[in-house]
């Protein structure tokens, strides 16, 4: 078992061969996975804009985006510069502490989380021992931000899209989490390296998903549910609230929503990849690749290989559940409040329960299997 | 021992008239409860024409271009009903041909609005998808109306007598092509939508309507047969030539959204089979004015008759309404569509009074609405069809 390249070690190493001193070449390594993090997470939820305009025209026997770059691939930028350029304008009564924070709240707890995705042993931010557990508390943190924007803004669309949001996303956290806590248990470990590690050894088949079909489908659903996505998109369902909570804002302000929202839902298939679908593990082992390639696993250029290796896998196991999620939005009509509630307490939760439990016995059962 | 209550005042929102799914310029006063639906209260009147009035200083001919504008998605159907009305007061005869064109030209209409019914109803309930599709079709129906008329949405097509001109050469065939596509694009439809448990969920047992309450409220169309009532007034006026064609009247007796969107769908089909059987029998063939035909077969030709003309006398411009009063009506898809008209032996018309159907089955919206959920008024409005032009007129 290899664990890949240390990106942290190499570069202080580097720097100190420079004739940096040790404290200052750590200081200069500190903001590198943030701002790293930041850029890539921006662009992959960029991407997804730019992929839900592709798939929802090719659904709807349309074209899309094609006169911004090559098939419209520059269409985010120029809405980004858009919207950017707009004039930020505050409705004359609205509470303007509220109104102004509540996109900040909305991204900045989705962007936090991201720092638990691992894309490899050593390319994930911080491998916290609580790992998994960090995301399901900070995601509680944006319906707080939804909640201000829609009180906020003196607006009654808005008002009741916020409070949508507040009373779905509680629900479906409790699922979530439960989904969550059934994969930790097989794993006996919270942190999203070592979920990745148990799902190692038996390429496909090793990956969770087989011994999680039911907490898979739960916690896909809750997820959808979480980032607001067709059929549960309530909170800004169009043709009821208008735009809800988002029913007052443009400019940056809607940009930071708008970003925040597909963040999430990257961020939201990101996990599952990590969760049920083997993370960076690839059908081709890095062992296998060394072995062609007549190289040493510590090879550096095996190492790197594996690295890229794990992030394109990881990314293209994300993207995949992505599609998914935009062609569920664009087939699906949306489910109404009191039907999404009881989905969520009457049915995933007892279900997702049920899971648990189920999960608990196996692993008694057959621990060489379940994560003994 | 005193209780400890907490109590919320209900909230008065304003829907529309710009809100997305108001469909056009309604607007709705709605008293919410939390999600919640106490109380709704239509205002109407943002699209007033005074189409009324405007009929009372016009000719039939000038104020033919006005009425497309009355109900904008079923256009054959309002042009029938502003000639039909003076031609039943002053008992002109329509050319067999001609009433099978006109027969032709409102089954397309019909299909066109019950098309536009179907995919906003599906955005009303969050699938956006329908939309596309249902366009795509819409699209031929109006290439069809285009090729016929020269126009796509205001035709301007129907005359006192008949129509104004007669089909172009090949427009038979292209017809029938898109009879062919289109039936089996409904199957499509159903297989998208109609399954979907969502959307089951969605429109099944909403806005239920009683078979008493939808004859009390004076519902019609779609509406009506929805709630179990068997009435068509195809079948029950025997107008233009429906008796010639072998169809069925569509009805469900659930009287929910459901139901509605049943019976709209069945409709499409029985449309395009009326259409197909009207093609076939089309008194003089499919050729343009039965001119080659006429020609070739000397002055004597049987294809001079009366039957094959596609009007029967040029109306004048200057065509008086008789003295006397009439209602007439037709099935529109929307439901009945009425004029009752006053002759006063004048080219005007003294009195041009509209039963539009979307205005007397929108009454029913706040009945149906109440004690439901903010998200099934969308529900319910979209499957009552209302179209805020003939509402306002």
């Amino acid at each position: 078992m290899t664990t890949g390249i240390d990106l942290q070690q190499s570069f202080v190493q580097w720097l100190e061969g420079v004739g940096v001193t040790p404290g200052l070449a750590h200081a200069l390594w500190l903001p590198l996975p943030m701002v790293s993090v930041l850029t890539f997470a921006t662009l992959w939820a960029l991407v997804a804009t730019w992929l839900e305009r592709k798939v929802s025209a090719a659904v709807q026997q349309r074209i899309g985006p094609e006169y911004a770059g090559p098939l419209g691939m520059l269409i985010p930028i120029a809405d980004v510069v858009k919207l950017l350029v707009k004039e930020n304008v505050r409705p004359a009564k609205a509470d303007g502490w509220l109104f102004s924070l509540g996109p900040v709240v909305v991204v900045m707890a989705v962007l936090l989380a991201y720092v638990i995705v691992p894309f490899g042993h050593n390319i994930v931010i911080t491998d916290l021992g609580v790992g998994i557990f960090l995301w399901i508390a900070i995601s509680s943190i944006a319906p707080i931000g939804l909640l201000m924007a829609g009180y906020g803004s003196n607006n009654k669309y808005s008002l009741l899209g916020g409070l949508r949001a507040a009373a779905q996303s509680i629900s479906y956290e409790v699922p979530l989490a439960l989904a969550v806590l059934a994969v930790a248990m097989m794993s006996n470990s919270l942190s999203t390296i070592d979920i990745v590690d148990q799902q190692t050894g038996y390429g496909i088949l090793g990956w969770n998903v087989w011994r999680q079909p039911v907490g898979f489908v739960i916690f896909w659903i809750a997820a959808l549910a979480e980032c607001e996505r067709l059929p549960f998109d309530l909170p800004e369902a169009e043709e009821e609230l208008v735009a809800g909570y988002q029913t007052e804002y443009g400019a940056v302000n809607f940009m930071l929503f708008y970003a925040g929202s597909y963040l999430n839902l990257v961020l939201s298939c990101l996990l599952v990849a990590v969760l049920y679908l083997g993370g960076w593990e690839s059908p081709v082992s890095v062992d296998a690749l060394a072995g062609w390639l007549n190289l040493s696993l510590d090879n550096p250029l095996v190492q790197v290989i594996a690295g890229m290796l794990g992030i394109t896998m990881t990314l293209i196991k994300a993207y995949f559940m992505l599609f998914l999620a935009i062609l569920l939005r664009w087939t699906v009509p949306r489910v109404r409040i009191d039907q999404l509630l009881d989905l969520g307490w009457k049915f995933l939760l007892p279900v997702a329960l049920a899971n648990l439990l189920m999960t608990a016995a196996l692993k008694l059962t057959f621990p060489g299997v379940f994560g003994g | 021992m005193t209780m400890i209550e907490t109590r919320t005042d209900p909230m008065v929102i304003n829907f529309g008239p710009h809100h997305p799914s108001m469909h056009g310029v309604l607007r709705l006063m709605v008293t919410l409860d939390g999600e919640n639906v106490i109380d709704c209260e239509p205002v109407l009147g943002y699209l007033h024409r005074s189409m009324e009035k405007i009929a009372e200083n016009r000719t039939v001919v000038q104020y033919l271009p006005y009425v497309t504008r009355w109900d904008y998605l079923a256009t054959m159907f309002t042009e029938a009903i502003t000639v039909n009305a003076p031609e039943k007061l002053a008992d002109v005869p329509v050319p067999k041909r001609a009433s099978y064109i006109r027969v032709i030209m409102l089954e397309l209409s019909r299909i066109a609005s019950h098309l536009l019914w179907l995919g906003p109803f599906l955005a009303d309930v969050g699938a956006q998808t329908p939309f596309f599709y249902i366009f795509r079709e819409r699209e031929m129906v109006y290439d069809l109306f285009e090729a016929a008329t020269g126009m796509r949405m205001m035709h301007n097509y129907f005359r006192v007598g008949g129509v104004a001109a007669d089909l172009p050469y090949g427009w038979v065939d292209k017809c029938e092509d898109f009879c062919n596509y289109f039936l089996p694009k409904v199957d499509e439809y159903e297989r998208l939508i109609t399954d979907n448990p969502i959307f089951r969920k969605r429109v099944q047992g909403v806005g239920t309507l009683s078979r008493e309450d939808a004859i009390n409220w004076g519902m019609s169309g779609p509406m009506l047969r929805a709630s179990g009532v068997k009435w068509d007034l195809r079948k029950v006026d025997h107008y233009e030539c429906y008796d010639d064609f072998d169809w069925e009247v569509q009805w469900a007796t659930d009287g929910d959204c459901f139901a509605r969107y049943v019976v709209r769908l069945g409709e499409m089909r029985q449309s395009a089979k009326i259409i197909q059987q009207a093609l076939k029998g089309l008194p003089g063939g499919p050729y343009e004015n039965l001119e080659a035909k006429r020609i070739s077969s000397g002055p004597k030709s049987e294809w001079g008759g009366f039957d094959y003309q596609f009007i029967s006398k040029k109306s004048s411009p200057t065509f008086k309404i008789p003295k006397g009063e009439h209602y007439v009506r037709v099935e529109a898809p929307k439901g009945e569509l009425g004029v009752y008209i006053l002759g006063d032996d004048s080219v005007f018309p003294w009195r041009w009074k509209i039963r539009p159907p979307g205005f007397i089955n929108l009454q029913v919206l706040p009945q149906l609405v109440r004690g439901m959920k903010v998200a099934d008024i969308m529900a319910i409005l979209g499957s009552i069809d209302i179209i805020m032009g003939e509402v306002d007129r």
